[in-house]
């Protein structure tokens, strides 16, 4: 698989599935762009907990909210988390880097 | 109704490259509503778009033949990926617009086809709930759609997958050069004053002579990290990006000093070197289709820590050094 080259940090990504609640409509296997979810018998499966980036697409298509994923605001982008830092600590609402 | 082609002319090219570059960003949009290719009946599939209009003209450039319904949300000029992470692309906004074109009197079907990937926006059940029609997730690539189309709607695992090809490396780094033209231009200027300060005070000539070699490690390290780590990103070895960057901006930066000479004020301008590539790197987190929030929140700060000091370091033994000189 082409992206395996591509991997970020281990053990990072905030991404829990709730087994039990889990109905097996497969959304999070479709929607998932980094393959992270399996469908295994009438449940999903996190696979690859690693490979995920936190896009949050599975959990907004989960019909029964099984699918907990890092609801932080913003992007994973530095320049956002430091403006977001700066705009914090000065009370200003700064858009310093055009995204 | 607004009819569109599926073949894009020069001005659509030029506005491609004008935002590619980053000389347009969100003023590149085209009107949100509905819009029809090729000769749509009312059970031709309806294609849901951003709009913004390098998403729009993606999707149109490669639909060459189909006869289809491209409805545009309001995205507010951001691409469907990054409308959809912000909220903007959603459920709502699109059944708003459903409801605003009369898409159920134009077609007999209630089924709308919307890229994977504006997923983290728009959730399927509710826009069923909110206007009657069916959200099927096509593939993450316009250039998939035809296929998807032929296959009956479905998408195999890599349809399905995104992808971070060397192309794809590539195109994106224009617009990271250009966004950080504006600041580094302010640092030459900033650093040309600085550069002029001797144990006489100031010189003008002496600032002249100075700055450009700091211009130069400005643009080595603009180069080596906003073109060069981001296209040999997957051969630059490490995760964490701030790490990445520093790597290959180590090399630069004693590249800098093998091409001038190895004295104080060089090795000054190459610890800069090593620091913006550096930070150039970590902000290409932002471009990449694979780096999650907590990750860069988690290497953010080390990052910033090292190359903060490493910036200052440089910037001190290069202001240090026509003082020790005499």
């Amino acid at each position: 698989m082409k992206m395996k080259k591509f991997r970020y940090l281990d053990h990072t990504a905030i991404l829990r599935l709730d087994g039990d609640a889990c109905v097996g409509c497969g959304n999070c296997v479709t929607v998932c762009p980094h393959r992270v979810f399996a469908l295994e018998g009438k449940k999903a499966r996190i696979v690859d907990p690693d490979g995920c980036m936190e896009c949050g697409g599975c959990a907004k298509n989960c019909p029964v909210g099984a699918i907990f994923v890092n609801p932080d605001d913003g992007c994973g982008c530095a320049a956002y988390i430091i403006q977001s830092w700066i705009n914090r600590v000065t009370g200003l609402r700064l858009n310093l880097f055009s995204c | 109704m607004a009819r569109v082609s599926s073949s894009l002319g020069w001005r659509d090219r030029l506005g491609t490259l004008r935002a590619r570059i980053g000389v347009v960003r969100h003023r590149y949009r085209v009107n949100p509503g509905l819009y029809c290719l090729g000769n749509p009946t009312h059970e031709s599939p309806v294609l849901v778009s951003a709009n913004y209009k390098l998403s729009f003209d993606s999707l149109r450039g490669r639909l060459a033949g189909i006869d289809a319904f491209i409805l545009v949300a309001d995205t507010r000029g951001v691409n469907v990926w990054c409308a959809a992470g912000k909220g903007i692309f959603s459920a709502d906004e699109v059944a708003l617009l459903v409801e605003r074109t009369a898409l159920a009197e134009r077609v007999s079907h209630r089924r709308l086809i919307l890229p994977q990937l504006a997923a983290p926006g728009v959730a399927a059940h509710t826009l069923k709930k909110n206007c009657g029609f069916s959200a099927v997730f096509g593939p993450v690539r316009a250039a998939d759609i035809k296929k998807f189309l032929a296959a009956g709607m479905k998408c195999d695992e890599a349809m399905r997958s995104v992808t971070f090809t060397l192309g794809e490396r590539a195109t994106l780094t224009p617009v990271e050069v250009y966004l950080a033209l504006k600041p580094l231009f302010f640092a030459i200027i900033f650093l040309f004053v600085l550069a002029g300060i001797g144990a006489d005070f100031f010189s003008f000539e002496r600032g002249l002579a100075r700055s450009v070699p700091a211009a130069v490690a400005t643009a080595v390290g603009l180069f080596s990290g906003a073109v060069f780590t981001p296209v040999f990103l997957p051969w630059v070895p490490g995760r964490q990006f701030w790490l990445k960057g520093m790597e290959v901006g180590a090399l630069a930066g004693a590249g800098f000093c093998y091409w001038h000479d190895g004295g104080m004020a060089n090795i000054g301008l190459a610890l800069w070197v090593a620091a913006l590539c550096s930070y150039l790197a970590m902000n290409f987190t932002g471009a990449t289709p694979f780096t999650s929030l907590s990750g860069v929140k988690k290497e953010l700060p080390r990052g910033l820590a090292c190359q903060i000091v490493l910036a200052a370091v440089g910037l001190g033994l290069w202001l240090a050094a026509p003082f020790i000189r005499g």
